[in-house]
Parts: C-alpha cells; structure tokens; sequence
C-alpha cells in the first residue's frame, strides 16, 4: 500500500495502516489484503465478485473492516458481499470506499451488500464515502444495502458522503422482523455539479418492530440531490421518518418521504424540510467573533456532525 | 468607554420615512451598569444592535474605548470587545452547548467545569444540558439562558443583553441577577442591559430611558427610577385611580 492507499483508508475507516480483527481489503478490484478471526470468516465467493462473512452466533464486541479503494482510472468494480450474522451477536461493521481518480476516466464502484442479521443480534454498520484526485474523470459510488433482520434484531446503519463523490445513487432495503429495530441515519454533502439520489425502504413486517431514518443533507454550489425515504407498517409498528437538508447557492434539492400502512396499529410519521441558513444563525456566530465563512462552515459541521 | 454621538437610524416604509433613532447621544464609562429601558417600539433593541454592528445606522458614530466601530464588521466589533445577547436567540440544529460555549470562549478545549460554571451562572444544570443540541427541543427560556451564557463565555469588555429576563422562570431569574451583581461588583465588564425589571434596573448606576427614537431620560437610577414609576401611573386613569385606594 502507497501513501494514497492510506489517506485514502484514513478518510473512510480512520484507519491508521492494517486494521485490528478481521478484515477484508480490496483494491481497484482485486484482494489487497484479508484475515479472518476465530468468530469471523472471510471467504471469496465462487460464483461472482465478492465475499461472504460468517459470524458466529454470540460473537461479541467485535469488528469486521471491508474497505474499498480505488485509485485506477477507467476502473469500474461491482462486488457482492453478503454478511451472515448469528443470533445474540454484537458487532461493527466498518465498510466504506474512497476514490483517488487522477485520470480523466471515470472510475466507479458499486458494492451490493446484503445482511442477514439472526435473533437478538445488534449491528453497527459504518460506511463512508469519499473521493479525491486531480484528474476530469468522475468518481461515481452506487451502494445498494440489503438487510433482513430476525426477531429481536437491530441495526444501526450510518452512512457519510462529504464532498468528492460526483454521482451517487444509493438503494437501501430493510425488512425489520418482529420486535426488530432499524435506524438509518445519513449524511450528505455535495458541492460543484454533482448528483446524489438515496432510495430506501423499511418494511416494518413483524408486530413491535420499529424504523427511523434521519436525513441530513447540505446541498451546495450547482449540484442535486433527491431523496425517497419510504416506510411501510405491515403491523403494529413505529416508524419515523426525518429528513433536513440546508440548500445552497443554485443547488436543487427533492425531499420525498412516503410512509405506508398496512395496518391499524402501524404509527407512521414523517417530517421532511428544506431551507438555507438562517441569517440570524450566522449573524449570532458573527457576534462570537467568526467571519461570515467561519460561520457558515460551523453551522454546515454542526447540521452533518 | 462606550461613546455614542448623534446616532441615526431611518428607514423607509409605506409611508415615507421612518425614524427609528433619532440623534442619540450617550456616554458609559468602563464598568458601569446601565439599563435602558422605555415602552415597546422605542428603539432600545435597534440602539443595541447599533453597536453590535447588526444594524447600519444613517448616520452619527460610535465608540468603544476610542476605536471608531461605526463602519466595522459584525465580527470586528466582537472581537474589538463588543457581545451582545438576543432578544430571541437563534437555534442551530446539530450544534451542542458545548459548541456555542467553545465557540464563544474562542478557544478550543473549554473543559468540561468551565462549560458547568458559566450554565450554572444562568441556572442550568450542566450535566443535563452540555451534550443538548441547541436545537427546537429546548423551551425558550433555554435557550434563552444559554445564550446569555455565551456572553458570559464570551467575557467582552462590553456585554450588551437584550431583555435577559424574558421567558426565564423566576429561579433562573435570581440567579440570573446574582450573576449580573457579581459581574458588576467584580467590575468585569461594562454592562448594557436592556430591561423592563425592577429587580435588573435597581442592579444599574444609570438608567437611560429611550422613548420614540431618543433618550427621554438619562441619569442615575436614584434619579430616574422615581421618575420612571411616577410617570408610568400618571400616564393611565385607571392605575391611578388604583393608587389613590
């Protein structure tokens, strides 16, 4: 691994070299580096690009790190990685792709990840996008996240994109199970001409499940973003739904949450808005001594933090 | 010292010209308390934020400890000295206690007791509120009182509050003027407090009453408070009446 390699590991799973436990790395397509750990298996799989994760049932207070790096101009890399995660287990999950692109080539990667959480297991999920590089050629990321939690599971699904990605279309799919807990948060950042979309479902299938999803998104410059947050209550179930983005400059910005019910007892809210900041906001930060600028990037932070 | 000469502020609206100060002159020397008080609509706010560099006045000129701050910015003036607290402070979702109180201090790492010292000067406890985000999930009276707390953070040469007492419970109010006396007493800082409360207006040295866009009365507040109550029941038939029973 070059100097690259590793800013580019830092911006996405603040890592500092190889990470603790297991872990799988991959680099403009290929395997750069993988252990496994006594509770977790790593193994590439046969029939497609991709790997697939066991973790054995009770597995606790461990971690799992997949970063994607690509640094290859012209390379566009689609993998499938499936997770297997036991019953009662509890652990991190730190996935996340930065893009280095120096030619003028578009380099893209798209990571298929699907989930299957066991009973009364809890997971984390991290996942952060980030591009860079000198070059013309775009730097698209198009995730797709699949998740089916049992009874009693949970899943906490974090995912950042802040500046350097310029085209983005996330699908994200949840079937929360009975009893079972999903929380999505998101944050977004995009500046110049780029374009993001995020598709998400939660099915709220099993009696007592619950769903959140908090959307924060700053929109700056000419770029675009669209959002479809859309959440069904098959049965007496919560489900929020929270999206919050900040428009700047000549930027376009659609919120559209859609929320579902299949039946009586399903609690279903939405609460969607979009604004630019306050004038006051920046005038208040003003009076504590920040330029206009130093203004705007704190409050910018503060929203996405 | 705080120097204000001849300040104008006139705006336009639909009926012509509107004068919103009109030639206010005044003078505070350095760690005086003075309230300014006066009805509603008077202009008090306008002349605080006159100061603060939030409104550009039309004319006249203002000065603190001799630097001309009639044509600096927002941020100049606060860093030349000058805070001033909200009447109705703005919210900031996703920003913490904690970040405003940094932010205010200027300087990163503000400890943990430092943030706990300056809430619990406005009444709040700090465990409960420090990690809050300063966000529509707090009453006005909080975020009321944390903004008085960035001011104290803040620890100006001059302290400008717009009306403290509104929307804070009467416990946070005791505290509220137990800190503005030490301040006083420690002669910390100048003090300009716009306010319609006995309890704050007999803390001042002088009290200046701003009526219609100009200063109706100025002087100390053994002087002018008697004035300002009299006045007030002389102006109404009814609460005159009262005060005869």
């Amino acid at each position: 691994m070059n100097q690259i390699d590793e800013k580019l590991l830092r911006e996405i799973a603040d890592l500092e070299g190889v990470p603790q436990g297991a872990y799988n790395i991959r680099k403009n397509g290929k395997l750069e580096g993988r252990s496994s750990s006594a509770h977790i298996t790593i193994d590439t799989k046969a029939d497609k690009p991709g790997i697939d994760i066991h973790i054995a049932p009770g597995t606790r207070h461990e971690s799992v790190h997949i970063p994607v790096i690509v640094t290859e101009t012209g390379l566009k890399d689609l993998v499938y990685n499936d997770f297997f995660i036991g019953a009662d287990c509890d652990v991190d999950i730190i996935a996340g792709c930065g893009i280095h692109n120096t030619g003028c080539e578009t380099a893209e990667h798209d990571g298929i990840h699907t989930f299957y959480v066991g009973k009364n297991a809890r997971v984390r999920y991290v996942e952060k996008h980030y591009g860079e590089g000198p070059g013309t050629g775009k730097r698209i990321l198009n995730p797709q996240t699949i998740v089916y939690l049992e009874e009693g599971a949970s899943i906490q699904l974090e995912t950042t994109q802040i500046r350097g990605v310029d085209s983005t279309k996330r699908e994200t799919k949840i079937v929360v199970g009975k009893g079972a807990e999903a929380v999505i948060t998101e944050k977004l950042l995009t500046h110049g001409d780029q374009t993001a979309e995020s598709d998400m479902e939660v099915i709220l299938d099993g009696e007592g499940a619950s769903g959140r999803v908090i959307s924060r998104s700053v929109a700056q410059d000419a770029s675009q973003q669209v959002f479809y947050p859309k959440m069904t209550g098959n049965a007496a179930c919560f489900g929020h739904v929270q999206c919050d983005s900040i428009i700047m400059g000549q930027a376009k910005i659609s919120s559209i949450p859609a929320i579902v019910a299949n039946h009586v007892d399903a609690q279903l809210v939405h609460e969607a808005a979009i604004g630019r900041i306050a004038g006051d906001q920046i005038l208040k930060l003003m009076t504590l001594g920040l330029t206009e600028a130093e203004a705007e990037e704190k409050i910018l932070d503060g929203f996405l933090q | 010292m705080l120097e204000i000469k001849n300040l104008c502020y006139q705006v336009t609206g639909d009926e012509g010209e509107l004068d919103i100060l009109q030639d206010i002159s005044l003078t505070v020397a350095d760690h005086k308390f003075v309230v300014i008080t006066g009805p509603n609509g008077g202009g008090k706010t306008t002349l605080a934020k006159a100061i603060m560099g939030l409104v550009q006045p039309t004319a006249g000129q203002i000065l603190w400890n001799g630097m001309d701050l009639t044509g600096m910015s927002v941020t100049d003036r606060a860093r030349a000295g000058v805070s001033y607290g909200f009447q109705q402070p703005p919210r900031f979702k996703g920003l913490r206690v904690r970040d405003l109180l940094t932010l205010a201090a200027g300087r990163d790492g503000l400890s943990k007791e430092e943030c706990c010292q300056y809430l619990t000067r406005v009444g709040l406890c700090a465990n409960d509120y420090i990690d809050r985000e300063v966000d529509a999930s707090l009453s006005g009276g909080e975020v009321k009182r944390i903004e008085i707390a960035t001011i104290l953070a803040r620890n100006s040469g001059l302290m400008i509050f717009d009306e403290p007492e509104a929307g804070i419970d009467l416990w946070s109010f005791a505290k509220l003027t137990e800190t503005f006396r030490a301040i006083h007493d420690q002669r910390g800082a100048t003090l300009l407090v716009i306010s319609h409360q006995e309890r704050i207006i007999d803390l001042a040295d002088e009290i200046i009453m701003v009526s219609g866009g100009r200063i109706a009365e100025q002087g100390p507040k053994e002087e002018i408070f008697p004035k300002i109550l009299a006045n007030t029941i002389s102006g109404c038939s009814y609460m005159k009446e009262a005060a005869a029973q």
